[in-house]
Parts: structure tokens; sequence; C-alpha cells
């Protein structure tokens, strides 16, 4: 079944063999799937969907698709705000929702996910995110929980294994995305208590769980987050209050060329390790509707 | 916002999970539980006993978690708090919902 009707992406062989099947896929219900939280860019589904839909209507075969988006959650999106700016790109895109959906088992022979409380999905393609671990080094180093994360002190990214050790990225149990950007953020933050424990001074309790990213909703548009531990994802401007050129939370052709540049930045500014000019490794709280 | 549970008026989220911990007590809870159509016997106290646990040393809470705790296994915890059992539980232990991204 793996790889055959069922199909993960955050792999390269996973990625691959699934765009091998979509280009031939005559159609029916596509069910995508979260087994359980954290994963690695808790996005990436969604934005997954969204592509789908975007990719079954340009191959003119978009009423042969079922498209229903499956989640441990309560929904595809969970904070009060995402959802009021949000909900409606899944009503207009023809998305079902299941939620709350703690998968058990898969019934192969009748290509159905249940959940513990019997709830049923029938798939005829399964799109799945398996449950996220961190690696088996960690694992082997006795420092990580049930999931290999190494408990670390979510402000000063000291793990609580020994004052001695630092995590960063998706190796942490850090309330946080274990995504790129978080990674980003952290490593300022990182560098400067590593410095200042070798110094045998005060570690500064700065990181605030910043996180950033851009989701692709299809047909050239894109949205754009910005949040933290503490605020949700809320409209506004990026990165320049008032001006922009990027919009918060909201759904724009600029967005999606953002992501665009962001694939130059990303190679050339990100990996390289130059200074990203304008975006903070705290989160700017100007320029956002807050209440 | 305000509500009153049990005769106490408390501070709670839009989504109704108390916003101050220390508000918490056993009546409180009841209360909440009765809201969510639930009759809370000693096996559902001991799930809450140990969420509490959990929260005040700042562990995130998840269904593995609660899964492996040997105080009940994920059934067993779907059969106590029916239809999203991490949330009702949450929300009568007096802890915020658990977090996502968006």
């Amino acid at each position: 079944m793996w790889h055959k009707n069922i199909f993960d992406f955050y792999t390269y062989e996973g990625a691959k063999a699934l765009r091998n099947k979509l280009r031939e896929w005559e159609g029916g219900k596509l069910v995508i799937h979260i087994t359980e939280m954290p994963i690695k860019c808790p996005v990436a589904p969604l934005e997954f969907a969204f592509l789908a839909d975007s990719f079954f209507k340009n191959k003119g075969m978009r009423d042969k698709v079922d498209i229903t988006f499956v989640t441990p959650l309560d929904g595809a999106f969970t904070k009060p705000k995402a959802t009021e700016a949000l909900h409606y790109l899944l009503e207009e895109k023809g998305i079902k929702e299941v939620t709350d959906f703690n998968i058990e088992r898969v019934d192969y022979e009748n290509n159905k996910i249940i959940d513990y409380a019997d709830t049923e999905v029938e798939y005829d393609l399964l799109v799945t995110v398996t449950t996220n671990m961190g690696d088996a080094l960690i694992e082997r180093s006795g420092l990580g929980d049930d999931l290999n994360y190494i408990p670390t002190n979510k402000t000063t990214l000291q793990t609580e294994a020994n004052e001695n050790i630092f995590a960063i990225g998706d190796c942490t149990n850090l309330p946080a995305s274990k995504a790129g950007s978080v990674a980003h953020f952290e490593a300022e933050i990182l560098t400067e208590n590593i410095l200042r424990y070798i110094d045998g001074r005060e570690l500064k309790e700065e990181f605030d769980g910043h996180a950033n990213c851009f989701i692709e909703t299809g047909h050239g548009k894109a949205l754009l987050i910005d949040f933290n531990y503490t605020h949700e994802p809320v409209t506004g401007s990026f990165p320049f209050p008032g001006v922009g050129p990027l919009t918060l939370l909201k759904e724009s052709r600029m967005n999606h060329m953002g992501k665009m540049a962001f694939k130059w930045i990303y190679w050339n500014m990100l990996i390289t390790g130059r200074h990203l000019p304008f975006v903070t490794t705290k989160m700017q709280e100007a320029g956002k509707n807050f209440d | 916002m305000e509500k009153t549970i049990a005769n106490k008026t408390i501070e709670v989220s839009d989504e109704v999970y108390l916003l101050n911990f220390s508000d918490w007590n056993k009546e409180l809870g009841e209360g909440i539980a009765q809201e969510e159509g639930i009759t809370m016997t000693d096996d559902h106290w001991k799930v809450i006993d140990y969420i509490q646990h959990q929260y005040k040393n700042d562990v995130p809470l998840t269904i593995r978690k609660i899964g492996k705790s040997g105080v009940v296994d994920i059934k067993g915890f779907y059969s106590l708090f029916p239809e999203g059992p991490l949330k009702k539980a949450s929300r009568i232990s007096g802890i915020p919902k658990p977090v996502s991204c968006i």
C-alpha cells in the first residue's frame, strides 16, 4: 500500500512517488491526514490541500476529486483569528474537514482510516503525515523524551539535561513549529547564550517562539503568517509596519511573489549565513492588528 | 471574559478555558465536566490529576503522552472523555487549550 495508494511527502522518496501518482491518478477520494502533532511544519499539509485543489482544477478534473482534510486538532485552523480570516479558503476550495481525529488503525482492505472514537474516513488516495520524531541519535544519547525531543528551556535554549548542552531546531521540545524559520530565529539567541555560558554570565531569556512562513494557497496566491509563543497569527503588514509590501494572514499575489523571491534568499542569504535585513529575531509587534 | 461555573465567577478564554489555573478547584472542575456532559468518577479524576501534574511541570500534553501515562490508555481516555478527550480533559483540568500553530 505504501507508495501505491498511501503516500507521505516529507521524504524525497515519498514526494517523488506521490508526484508520479498524481500525474496518472484519475480521481476519487483524496484524504490528507495528520497522524499526531507536532509535525515538521504545521501548515504544510494544509498547503498541500490548497495546491491539490489548484492542481486538479488546472488539469480540468477537480469535479472528479473529493478532498478531505483530516486532523487530530479541532480544525484545519485552530487559532481564533486565523479561523476567522482563513476558513473561507476551505469553503471556497470545497475542502472538507474531519477534526479531532486520532488515528487508531488503517483498514487496508477497505481503504479506510479509523480513529479511537471509531470514526471512519474512506480514501482512494491517502496522503498522510506520519508521526514526526527527533533523530535516532537523540534516542541513543538518552537526552530525548518518547518522541526523541530534548526537553529544553523555551527562552534560553539550554537543555534540561545538562547546563553545558544547548539545543536548536526540531530536536527540541519547545512549543513552537519544527520549522526552519524557528531554527533561524533561535540561532542568534543560541549563539549569544553559548558565549554567555562560556563567560559564566547569566543567560538571556530571549527566545519568544518567533516563526514566520508563507503558505501557498494555489492559483498564484499565498498567505504569510508571523507569530510567536504569545501572539497568534494576526492581520497586518510585513516587514515594514503599515507599508508591507507583504500582507499578513491575507491571501495575495504579492505574497506568492514573496515566496518565489524567498527561494533565492534561502540559498544565497540564509544558507550562507548572511544577515536578513528588516527581519528581526524577536517578533515585531508594530504593523500588526492585535486587539 | 467572565463566566460563573459552580457558583464561582472566573476569567475564561473565548473558548471557555480557564485563564488562571489558580482559580481551579474540584467543584469548578465538576461544574465544567457537567457542561461537557461528563459525570466525574475516580477514573476521571486520576486522569485530571495526571494532566494537572504535567501542566505544573511545563510538560506539553499530547494524546500519546496520556496513553503512555500508566493512568489510562488512549481507548480508555476516549471512553472517559468522548469526542475530543484532550480538549475536554484540559478544560476540566483548568489548563489552557492544547496549542497548535495556526
